[in-house]
């Protein structure tokens, strides 16, 4: 794919998104809208909490970020090159729950404008070459099956091909069980990625948002030289309510968030969204320089 | 020989009819003793009967039917398989930091004279036992444990053997306080870059992360009445269906069974198991899957350190079904 700006990606894909969203009836959030927060309930002007970097700012919650915004926080202006755009899933099971797998897939795609729950691709931090993926809640809870998988070890690969140190910035529920054994194959397939990548010596850098659970946190999410998270995001490898159906007691408050995988010496720091860019340049210029 | 357990009170659900038949074996064996006649002839005929409808039973279980197979109690464990296939196996114990985990047991062993590292998931065939052994749910020191005894058989330049029984990493809160997710992942990434021959079977249930957090062998082989899966039947119905009591369906839609996990090129090799499943026939059982692992072990035993790594990185690097 030939070098485009962000700024010229993210006007086509914001395009794309308004096409598909006047085919599917759904509505951009107007700029003057007023959105809850979620943890302090105050009422937030939706503009003022977009300037914000969807950070509250009362109370500081950190709301979600798309895979989007987020790259569009993290790399320098114009510097994203995006890899296997068109990368997609497909739905070699028949699987079917409430709906196929295959229409789960579109819909997806549809809501997001992305074709799988990862962007992968290389860009600049503070104008240092970076592979970087980011996942996207939005698309299927940024579950992991053969896309994501395949993805994540492309980016890797690029990584290593490139000697660039490789970012992920993950939000993911886990494997995606509409594929099967397939999707925990994937938890095996990145985690080589890795064990290739860290016999190069190249530096891998890990920022947990919320929620990464399951298979993706045990798998590359916890396999950062450095591991960061943003404040208060759900890590885990079990689901609280799992948990709490096998010992049958009620969890501690702030069980598994950042701040308790801190505590426990899971992760080296907890990042504010508006020190991220910075931080993560400082550790990689540690590596790199 | 067989080992000793009731057949009777051991029969699993879906194969109850054969009740009358075993009650049949035990009334001509105490006539044969009463009336000194010899009935041999007449029970191995009604054996070979029971058999016959065994295999019947068996070449059309239903996948939530191998599930029971699978996680039946009687199934012969790591530490069973152990006693069967390796000789001198000395257990160790620990993981160095935390403590040691009696869900996956580990130690050094010989293999037909060969020294091998052996390691597995360990349930139990009493309720003691079982909770002992925290159900084969490991605790992140199990796994850690485990790559402990993997790496010294990587300096060591000794084979991995690794053995899968379990229904998952133990959902606890100290597990996730210790780190699951880390221990599991970095087991993952460690496995990956092995330089020995590693050969993994699941002998029961292969149970997600879990399972896969000590089983990225060059071979992956699967008992033929095991079950490999992302997640449970029960696990898959309640949280895709939201309806626990869809479990056969979620069953036959995760495709779980060794067929399909052959067909999707996951595994390597089926092992056959005696008629009725492993818990009827330990031994011959564990001589199927010693054959096994020592054909395997033979076709990569030459391959060079690079060539071990290359092989199981190409492995895993092609799974996955995508388009683009
Ligand atoms: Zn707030």
């Amino acid at each position: 794919m030939g070098k485009i700006s962000i700024h010229e990606w993210f006007s086509k894909k914001q395009k794309e998104k308004q096409q598909q969203n006047s085919s599917s009836e759904k509505l951009n959030i107007p700029d003057n809208l007023w959105i809850k927060c979620v943890s302090c309930k105050t009422a937030l002007y939706a503009k003022e909490l977009k300037e914000n970097l969807n950070v509250c700012p009362k109370c500081g919650y950190h709301f979600k970020l798309s895979a989007l915004e987020r790259i569009n926080l993290l790399i320098d202006g114009g510097s994203f090159k995006e890899l296997s755009p068109t990368l997609k899933a497909t739905d070699f099971l028949g699987f079917f729950d409430s709906k196929p797998y295959a229409k789960r897939i579109e819909d997806a795609i549809l809501k997001s404008s992305l074709n799988e729950a990862i962007v992968i691709g290389e860009g600049l931090i503070e104008n240092i070459k970076t592979s970087l993926g980011v996942m996207e809640f939005s698309f299927m809870g940024g579950s992991m099956g053969s896309g994501v998988g395949e993805k994540f070890t492309r980016m890797i690969e690029h990584s290593i091909e490139n000697k660039i140190p490789a970012v992920v910035v993950t939000a993911s529920g886990g494997a995606r069980m509409q594929e099967g054994i397939m999707s925990l194959m994937q938890m095996a397939k990145v985690s080589a990625a890795l064990g290739r990548l860290r016999e190069t010596g190249l530096p891998y850098i890990v920022v947990l948002t919320d929620p990464t659970t399951g298979g993706t946190t045990a798998s590359f999410a916890m396999l950062g030289d450095i591991q960061i998270a943003e404040p208060e995001a759900l890590i885990g490898f079990a689901g609280p309510r799992v948990i709490e159906q096998t010992i049958r007691q009620k969890l501690p408050k702030k069980f598994q968030r950042s701040e308790f995988l801190l505590e426990h010496g899971m992760i080296d720091l907890i990042c504010e969204r508006k020190n991220l860019k910075g931080t993560l340049s400082k550790i990689l210029k540690f590596f790199v320089e | 020989m067989k080992q000793n357990f009731d057949e009777i009170k051991n029969l699993l659900p879906f194969e109850s009819h054969l009740k009358d038949l075993f009650k049949k074996i035990e009334e001509l064996k105490k006539l044969s003793e009463k009336e000194e006649v010899n009935l041999e002839e007449e029970i191995r005929m009604v054996r070979k009967r029971i058999d016959a409808m065994r295999q019947d039973i068996f070449s059309k279980l239903t996948p939530l039917q191998v599930v029971q197979v699978a996680r039946f109690i009687m199934r012969p464990t790591t530490l069973d398989y152990i006693s069967l296939i390796f000789e001198d196996f000395i257990e160790l114990h620990g993981d160095r930091n935390f403590s040691d985990d009696a869900a996956i047991v580990a130690g050094i062993a010989k293999l037909d004279g060969r020294s091998v590292v052996v390691i597995g998931h360990q349930k139990g065939h009493t309720t003691k036992e079982l909770i002992a052994r925290n159900f084969g749910m490991a605790n992140p020191e199990g796994y850690r444990k485990a790559l402990r005894i993997m790496r010294m058989a990587v300096r060591a330049n000794k084979p991995i053997i690794s053995l899968i029984d379990t229904s998952g990493a133990y959902p606890g809160l100290g597990a996730e306080e210790r780190g699951q997710a880390e221990a599991i992942a970095k087991n993952l990434r460690e496995m990956a870059v092995f330089t020995v021959p590693f050969i993994s079977i699941i002998t029961g249930e292969g149970g997600s992360g879990g399972a896969l957090g000590i089983a990225m062998g060059n071979r992956v082989l699967m008992m033929e009445y095991s079950i490999y899966s992302v997640i449970s039947p029960e696990g898959c119905a309640s949280i895709l269906f939201r309806d626990a009591t869809r479990a056969p369906e979620a069953a036959k839609a995760s495709k779980i069974t060794a067929k399909d996990l052959l067909e999707f090129r996951v595994i390597d090799e089926i092992i056959k198991e005696p008629v009725g499943g492993a818990h009827n026939n330990y031994k011959e059982a564990a001589a199927n899957v010693k054959a096994a692992i020592l054909k395997h072990l033979n076709e990569i035993s030459n391959f060079s350190s690079r060539e071990l790594v290359a092989d199981r990185y190409n492995k895993y690097r092609n799974m996955g079904i995508f388009v683009e």
